[in-house]
């Protein structure tokens, strides 16, 4: 039996992530409720949902920094609580809130780390200047963490994630609080790494960001994975864009839903306003001819917009309900998960 | 993104699952450099270290010099090595409440996620700490001098008196650590820590003569390693003695680090 051969198979069916059935509970709030998942090698795998949804403890608990309190994980096949060590000798984790030293300046936090990782101190030295001019800290390389911004912080704790080239790396909403230019400067950052051979797990809340980054998404919502698939299956199953009418007489809006039905052929969401209708849009040629429905029927809009899929849009389809307004599982949810994943 | 290039982990055999001695021992190092370069970057954490021995010398010297011994001069060899203990002892409460205020912060959750010795944290702090009581001995022992402390066991006797301050307070720091893991917050650490070394530091021989106390009071004094361990200083330090004081204070050392130390890594481990 050939090496080579033998690290193909190898390869083919590794995956850098495994988790089933993970369970956390906080009291009597459970945190993670049931998580499946499951994450290819050398892929950007995006997790996203709304704050409180279970992102960060998962991440924790796949890290390492927090036990289940049922079901496994397993990264590269080692498992998160028997094998903690091993696991962690495999991946860098970049937490939501900077996990840096603040009274250390970039080039102590990093030697520091280096050291911690067992580079020798010229070593560890030459890494942390690698690092800062990579991720464009040099001129604030000497100054204490205090005066950084959030950006800036941001990227020397990405860095300090791979210092020892993890084949794995969590990143916990690594843009959240970001300005416009700094996210895409990170959004650049991540792609590069899984160009040089890594794989990122994610975390997000932002529709658009899994959709820049990342090769498959789960959608979690409280504490259960509610829909998974590539980018494009995703979006499909919202509709590229979505209708949002507001009838003038909120009395009509059940026949205004039927003919959505019929013309769109998609189902219509009846939204928390009175009168509000929103509707996924996969042709907008159709919507002409709704409109004319509309008329001809004396069914009069008070608005009319289409909006790109948001986030909220993805819920709202995939679980029934939005993200601000908790009202449980519905039915309808369970289906459209069930649609989704077929 | 295709899994060509992906980096794979090391083969198996590779990764241990546990953590050597020597990287053990490695890691705490880094930890404890960790630390100095913070006290570095931030001197004002020196200060209680620094102005503590000041004024409480001068100020004690001075209030109960007179009263007590007399004068100023003879009041020295009781008071100078009583305050050394009071001042290095209570500064070892430090490093539980930084200890706590560190598992706070998020760099915590970076030292949990590394392939590293669990205890190196707690070891490195620690370590570290015990610059902060070679700095609060060299002062107070400077500042008995220029008040004019000569003590006649010599500098040899002085230095070694200084080493058996630090190791006490060495081990009296797992006892504020302990509380400095299981507490929630720092100010909590600091609340319980004082609430135990005022009496240990008062209800001893550090300032005045025991005899003056009611007998009650006195049993407690007597048996309090703290007294002991002010009584093995002036001994070392006025005769050169190395007596069963020396060696109560070190078996009293030896006691709480063997109850506290595995208490404090326990529930560190547990929670880290």
């Amino acid at each position: 039996m050939s090496r080579a051969s033998n690290s193909e198979i190898k390869r083919e069916s590794m995956w850098a992530v495994e988790a089933e059935s993970l369970v956390k509970s906080f009291g009597t709030h459970r945190a993670v409720d049931g998580i499946h998942m499951q994450v290819r090698t050398g892929t950007i795998y995006g997790v996203l949902g709304p704050n409180g949804a279970g992102k960060t403890t998962t991440i924790r608990m796949l890290a390492t920094l927090l036990k289940p309190d049922a079901g496994t994980a397993r990264i590269f096949g080692h498992d998160v609580v028997r094998e903690p060590y091993r696991v962690r000798q495999l991946i860098g984790v970049t937490g939501q809130y900077a996990s840096v030293d603040e009274t250390l300046s970039a080039t102590e936090n990093l030697v520091i780390f280096s050291r911690l990782l067992g580079l020798s101190r010229s070593d560890a030295k030459r890494k942390a200047a690698e690092l800062l001019e990579e991720f464009d800290l040099v001129e604030a390389a000497k100054r204490p963490l205090k005066k950084f911004s959030g950006g800036m912080r941001r990227r020397l704790d990405l860095a300090a994630s791979l210092i020892a080239q993890p084949p794995l790396i969590f990143l916990d909403e690594p843009t959240t609080g970001l300005d416009p230019r700094t996210r895409s400067q990170m959004w650049d950052t991540i792609r590069r790494l899984v160009k040089t051979g890594s794989t990122v797990l994610l975390t997000t809340q932002y529709l658009d960001e899994a959709d820049q980054l990342a090769d498959r998404i789960a959608v979690i919502d409280h504490g259960r994975v509610v829909a998974e698939g590539t980018v494009d299956e995703l979006k499909m199953s919202v509709g590229t864009s979505s209708l949002q009418l507001q009838l003038k007489n909120a009395a009509e809006i059940q026949s205004a839903c039927r003919m959505i039905e019929k013309v769109l052929g998609v189902k219509a969401i009846v939204s928390s306003e009175a009168g509000g209708i929103t509707a996924p849009m996969a042709d907008a040629d159709r919507v002409t001819d709704l409109l004319l429905y509309f008329r001809e029927s004396g069914i009069g809009l008070a608005e009319m917009s289409v909006q790109k899929p948001t986030l909220d849009e993805v819920f709202l389809t995939i679980t029934g309900h939005d993200t601000g307004q908790n009202l449980g599982k519905t039915p309808e949810g369970a289906a459209s998960e069930e649609e989704f994943l077929s | 993104m295709s899994s060509q290039q992906a980096i794979l982990p090391e083969v198996e055999p590779l990764l241990k699952n546990r953590v050597s001695l020597g990287q053990s021992v490695q890691n705490s190092l880094t930890m404890a450099y960790r630390g100095l370069l913070k006290l570095r970057r931030t001197p004002e954490q020196l200060i209680d270290v620094t102005l503590q021995p000041l004024i409480f010398t001068l100020m004690f010297t001075y209030i109960f010099g007179g009263a007590i011994s007399g004068n100023v001069h003879s009041y020295l060899p009781v008071i100078i090595p009583g305050i050394l203990v009071q001042t290095v002892i209570t500064t070892s409460v430090v490093t539980g409440v930084q200890l706590r205020e560190d598992m706070d912060k998020g760099v915590f959750d970076r030292f949990k996620s590394l392939p590293i010795a669990r205890i190196a944290p707690l070891a490195g702090a620690l370590l570290a700490d015990t610059i902060r009581y070679a700095i609060a001995t060299t002062l107070t022992f400077t500042m008995g001098y220029i008040l004019g402390y000569r003590p006649s066991g010599g500098l040899g006797h002085v230095a070694v008196a200084a080493v058996l301050v630090i190791v006490c307070a060495w081990a009296m720091s797992w006892i504020f650590a302990f509380f400095g893991v299981i507490a929630r917050t720092a100010s909590s650490v600091q609340g319980i820590s004082l609430l135990i070394l005022f009496p240990l530091t008062f209800l001893s021989n550090a300032f005045v003569p025991v005899k003056t106390m009611p007998h009650w009071l006195q049993w407690f004094v007597h048996i309090n390693p703290l007294s002991h361990l002010v009584s093995a200083v002036r001994e070392l330090a006025d005769s050169g003695t190395i007596g069963s004081n020396l060696g109560i204070s070190l078996i009293g050392a030896a006691v709480v680090v063997l109850i506290f130390a595995p208490l404090t890594v326990r529930n560190y481990m547990r929670r880290a």
